[in-house]
C-alpha cells in the first residue's frame, strides 16, 4: 500500500487569519498575527465561550480576506481540544454551512487541511474552510488543575497556546496542498503527560519516514519540515531518532511550539502546545512566507496526543497521531 | 534568645518538611496529590506511635503548620474524643479537631468564588 | 526501538527540574510560613487565647491569607516558584479548596462551586479522616 495520498486537483490556500491571545502576541511572532485579545478573554464570561469566540472571529476574518462570501464556503472541517469538540460547534454556530467537527487532539490542524484537500479534490467542495483552536486556561481546567492552583512544572512540560486559525480552501492562492499522508496511532508506552513532546515524537517519526520511503522527493526538496508541537523536548528527540534511521532533516526542521514563544523570556518550558499552535504559526506566519516567496516547499505535520485525563488515571499511556500535509506551489 | 530560637526551630523543621516533599515530587514522579495525602497518613501514623509530638513540642509550628501537622491534628482529636466517649470517639475524633481548618477553607473558598474569577496567567 | 528502550531513551535525556534551586526554594518558604505561623501563635497567646485554641487560629489565620492570595492570582506565581514550599503547610490545602471553587463558578454555584470545590482536597479530607478512624479503633482496643 503506498501511504501517500496526491492530489490531483489540489486545492490552493486562498485565504487564511490567526487570533491568538496575549501571550502569543508578546511572543517572537506577535506582530504576525491578524487579531488578539490582551486578557484572553475575547470579551467573553468564561474560558470556553472565549475559545468559541476566537474560532468565530478566525473564521469571519479568512472569509473577510479572501473576499469570500459565507453562501461560498461549502463546508466547515473544525476541531479544538475541548470535550465534545464545543469549542467549534459553539464558536461556528452562526455560520450557514455545513459542519464537520474534528477531534485529533493537537494535529487537528493538519487532519482538517487535509480532509478539507480532499473534500476539494474528489469535487465534493468548492472551497471549504478549515478552523482550528485552544485556549491555555480552558485546556488547563480540563486536563490539569484549577487556573489559580498552585503547582510547578516540569522542564519538559508544554504550554497550551491560546489561539486559532481559520484556512479557506479554494481555487486561487499562493500555496497548494498537494500531498497527504495520515498518521496511524502510535504509543510507546509514555505516560507522563509533562512529556508530550516525547509522547508525539514516534507518531511524527512513524509518519516522516512513510512520506520519505514512498516519495520520490527528499529532504533536499525541501524548505522546511515544520511540526505542529513537539515543543523542544520532542524536536531533539525527532532529530536524534530519524538521524539514527538515516534521515537528516535537522537543518530543515522547525517547530511551531518552539517558533511561538520566547522560551527563556517567557517562562514556557518546553514550548508551545495544542492545536491553536501549528494553527496560528501557520496562519500568522508561514503563509505569509508563501506570499513573501520566501517558502516555497513545506512539510506540515500535525501532532496530536490522543489522551484524556480519565485515561490516564487508569493508568493508560499516551497514544500519538501524526498527519503530514504537503504544501507548495 | 529563646524566643528567637523558637521561630529558626519552627522554620528549620517546617522548611525540612517542604524539602522531603520537594525531592518526592522531583524525584520519584509522585504526584503532588499523593504526596500531601501520604503526609496526612504519615502524621497520623506518626502520632499514633508516639513520634510527632516529640516533634511538634520541640518545633511548635514547624510541626502544626504542614500537612503532617493536621494528621497530628486528626490524632490527637481521636485520642480525646476515645478517651471521653470510647468507640463512638473514632467517628467522631478527626473531623472535630479538624473542624476549625476545613470549615475556614470552606467558607473562605465560597466566598473567594463569589468575589474573583480566574485569571489568564502571566 | 521498543516501548521499555524508548522509555529509558526518554528519560535519560528529559531535562530535569534543578533539585538544589527547588529544594532551597521549598525550603525557605516552607519555613518562612511556619515561622510566620509560629509569630501568630504567639501573638494569639499573647492576647489571651487557649493553647488548643492558638494552634486553631493559627491555621485558620495561614488559610486566610493563602485565600485571599489565590484570589487574587498571586498564589500561583509564588507556589511555581516555591513547589513544596507552599504545598505542604496548610496554605497548600487552602489554595487546593479555593482555586477549584474560583475556577468552577462558571458552572454555577451547585454543579460547579458546590459539586467541585473538594476535587483536589477532597483526598486529604477522606484518607486523614480515614486513618483517624482507623487509629481510633486501635486505640480503643489497645490504648496505644
Amino acid at each position: 500500500m503506498n501511504d501517500i495520498i496526491k492530489l490531483k486537483n489540489p486545492p490552493h490556500i486562498s485565504s487564511y487569519y490567526s487570533v491568538v491571545g496575549s501571550h502569543e502576541r508578546s511572543g517572537p511572532l506577535g506582530a504576525c498575527f491578524d487579531e488578539y485579545s490582551s486578557d484572553d478573554r475575547f470579551g467573553k464570561d468564561s474560558w470556553e465561550k472565549a475559545e468559541s469566540e476566537m474560532q468565530r472571529l478566525a473564521l469571519s476574518g479568512a472569509i473577510k480576506r479572501g473576499d469570500f462570501k459565507e453562501s461560498d464556503i461549502d463546508a466547515l472541517l473544525a476541531g479544538d481540544l475541548l470535550n465534545q469538540c464545543v469549542g467549534s460547534s459553539y464558536g461556528l454556530i452562526d455560520f450557514d454551512i455545513p459542519y464537520i467537527g474534528l477531534y485529533g487532539a493537537c494535529s487537528t490542524c493538519a487532519l482538517s487541511l487535509a480532509l478539507g484537500a480532499i473534500l476539494y479534490d474528489s469535487g465534493a467542495s468548492s472551497a471549504c474552510a478549515c478552523v482550528t483552536s485552544s485556549h491555555y486556561c480552558a485546556s488547563e481546567r480540563q486536563f490539569r488543575f484549577p487556573l489559580e492552583y498552585g503547582g510547578q512544572r516540569t522542564p519538559t512540560s508544554q504550554w497550551t497556546v491560546t489561539g486559532a486559525g481559520a484556512f479557506i480552501l479554494s481555487d486561487t492562492g499562493h500555496a497548494k496542498i498537494k500531498e497527504i499522508v495520515f498518521g496511524k496511532s502510535v504509543d510507546m508506552g509514555i505516560n507522563d503527560i509533562n512529556n508530550m513532546g516525547a509522547a508525539m515524537a514516534p507518531a511524527c517519526i512513524d509518519t516522516i519516514k512513510r512520506y520519505f520511503k514512498n516519495s520520490n522527493h527528499t529532504i533536499e526538496d525541501f524548505d522546511l519540515i515544520l511540526t505542529g508541537d513537539l515543543g523542544f523536548e520532542g524536536s531533539e528527540i525527532l532529530k536524534d531518532l530519524l538521524l539514527r534511521e538515516g534521515l537528516d532533516i535537522r537543518d530543515k526542521h522547525a517547530d511551531c511550539g518552539l517558533m511561538i514563544y520566547d522560551l527563556d523570556a517567557q517562562d514556557k518550558h518546553a514550548g508551545g502546545s495544542g492545536c491553536g499552535c501549528s494553527a496560528s504559526v501557520l496562519a500568522g506566519s508561514v503563509l505569509r512566507n508563501f506570499e513573501a516567496s520566501t517558502l516555497n516547499d513545506i512539510l506540515f505535520i500535525g501532532t496530536g496526543a490522543l489522551m484524556s485525563p480519565m485515561t490516564l488515571y487508569q493508568g493508560g499511556t499516551i497514544p500519538s497521531v501524526a498527519h503530514l500535509v504537503h504544501i507548495g506551489r | 534568645m529563646e524566643m528567637l530560637l523558637e521561630y529558626v526551630w519552627a522554620f528549620v523543621v517546617g522548611g525540612l518538611f517542604c524539602v522531603i516533599a520537594q525531592l518526592l515530587i522531583d524525584k520519584t514522579r509522585i504526584t503532588p496529590a499523593r504526596v500531601l495525602v501520604s503526609y496526612v497518613c504519615s502524621g497520623v501514623a506518626l502520632t499514633a506511635l508516639g513520634i510527632y509530638e516529640p516533634i511538634v513540642n520541640f518545633a511548635s509550628c514547624g510541626a502544626t503548620v504542614p500537612l503532617t501537622g493536621f494528621g497530628y491534628a486528626i490524632a490527637k482529636g481521636v485520642e480525646k474524643a476515645v478517651d471521653e466517649s470510647g468507640l463512638l470517639g473514632a467517628l467522631t475524633g478527626a473531623l472535630s479537631a479538624t473542624a476549625g481548618g476545613i470549615t475556614a477553607a470552606i467558607v473562605l473558598g465560597y466566598i473567594c468564588s463569589l468575589i474573583f474569577s480566574s485569571k489568564t496567567k502571566d | 526501538m521498543d516501548k521499555e528502550d524508548y522509555k529509558k531513551y526518554v528519560e535519560g535525556r528529559a531535562k530535569k527540574s534543578s533539585y538544589l534551586k527547588n529544594c532551597s526554594f521549598a525550603f525557605l518558604i516552607g519555613g518562612f510560613i511556619c515561622a510566620l505561623g509560629q509569630g501568630l501563635r504567639n501573638l494569639y497567646l499573647y492576647l489571651g487565647a487557649w493553647e488548643q485554641d492558638a494552634s486553631t487560629l493559627v491555621s485558620i489565620s495561614l488559610i486566610f491569607i493563602a485565600s485571599i492570595l489565590t484570589g487574587l492570582g498571586i498564589f500561583d506565581n509564588i507556589a511555581r516558584i516555591a513547589g513544596a514550599g507552599t504545598l505542604v503547610p496548610i496554605t497548600g490545602f487552602a489554595n487546593a479548596v479555593v482555586s477549584p471553587a474560583i475556577d468552577t463558578k462558571s458552572e454555577g454555584y451547585i454543579f460547579g462551586v458546590g459539586a467541585k470545590i473538594f476535587t483536589i482536597a477532597g483526598p486529604v479530607i477522606l484518607y486523614g479522616s480515614l486513618s483517624g478512624v482507623i487509629y481510633g479503633i486501635i486505640y480503643y482496643f489497645t490504648g496505644i
